[in-house]
């Protein structure tokens, strides 16, 4: 199984954490995103994702390079998955091996962060009475200040 | 030259059409593109400051030059996660 990928597929959180799992580990943490049945006072039915296949894993590769410039030990994978995904499933799966479990914590929450600001997917919320999609950061992969951000709440 | 534009989301929903041919001028750059696409889809204009674009999917600039048969994609403010 790759490390980077997305797909109409569930997520299976184990399979994706064992692509980065290796006897140097003392460490994996997951990061398991849920459709919740909520968002900003309306009652979610379920989601429709839509991504970009080919730039987002790109753009996955790319914050596991970031990532691995910050600590070098850690090990991540990221899947992501598109088309209509119910109430309680997992939209991504993030794992981070590393020898120490500070490092996996840090930057599996740095991954996350980056993912929400530059990976090419987008939410269609579907409530009960409508849709509406849901549209937050302008992807800049080089904007530094982005970067400083997703570095800072990951360390904090 | 002719270049293919892709549009996601709710780019795709307002033009649509998620893929479309598009013939621009040589020493065309994805700006360029761009303004061809909201000549015919006025819509489209308001996301003229929050949009990002990718030239045979890598993230890329306005101002990235075009050549004949490369993707340029334009995508709205994203939400993953």
């Amino acid at each position: 199984m790759a490390r980077f990928a997305v797909t109409t597929e569930p997520l299976d959180v184990a399979a994706i954490a064992a692509t980065v799992e290796s006897p140097a580990c003392g460490a994996v943490t997951t990061f398991v995103g849920l459709v919740r049945d909520h968002n900003a006072g309306r009652r979610v039915e379920w989601l429709d994702y839509e991504a970009y296949p080919a730039l987002a894993v790109k753009t996955f590769e790319r914050i596991g390079s970031e990532a691995a410039a910050r600590w070098p030990a850690v090990a991540l994978a990221i899947h992501h998955r598109s088309g209509r995904i119910a109430i309680g499933e997992a939209s991504v799966v993030i794992a981070a091996a590393s020898p120490h479990r500070a490092d996996a914590f840090a930057a599996f929450r740095y991954a996350i962060e980056r993912v929400k600001q530059i990976a090419p997917v987008w939410k269609h919320e579907h409530f009960e009475g409508g849709d509406v999609w849901i549209e937050g950061a302008t992807a800049d992969p080089d904007d530094a200040v982005a970067q400083q951000v997703a570095f800072e709440r990951a360390c904090s | 030259m002719f270049v293919t534009v892709r549009l996601f989301a709710r780019l795709r929903e307002l033009a649509g059409a998620s893929e479309l041919r598009c013939e621009l001028p040589d020493g065309a750059v994805a700006r360029t593109a761009w303004e061809s696409l909201v000549r015919d889809h006025a819509t489209l204009a308001e996301f003229e400051p929050v949009i990002s674009c990718a030239v045979n999917a890598e993230y890329a600039r306005l101002t990235t030059p075009l050549a004949h048969g490369d993707e340029v994609a334009f995508l709205p403010p994203v939400s993953g996660g």
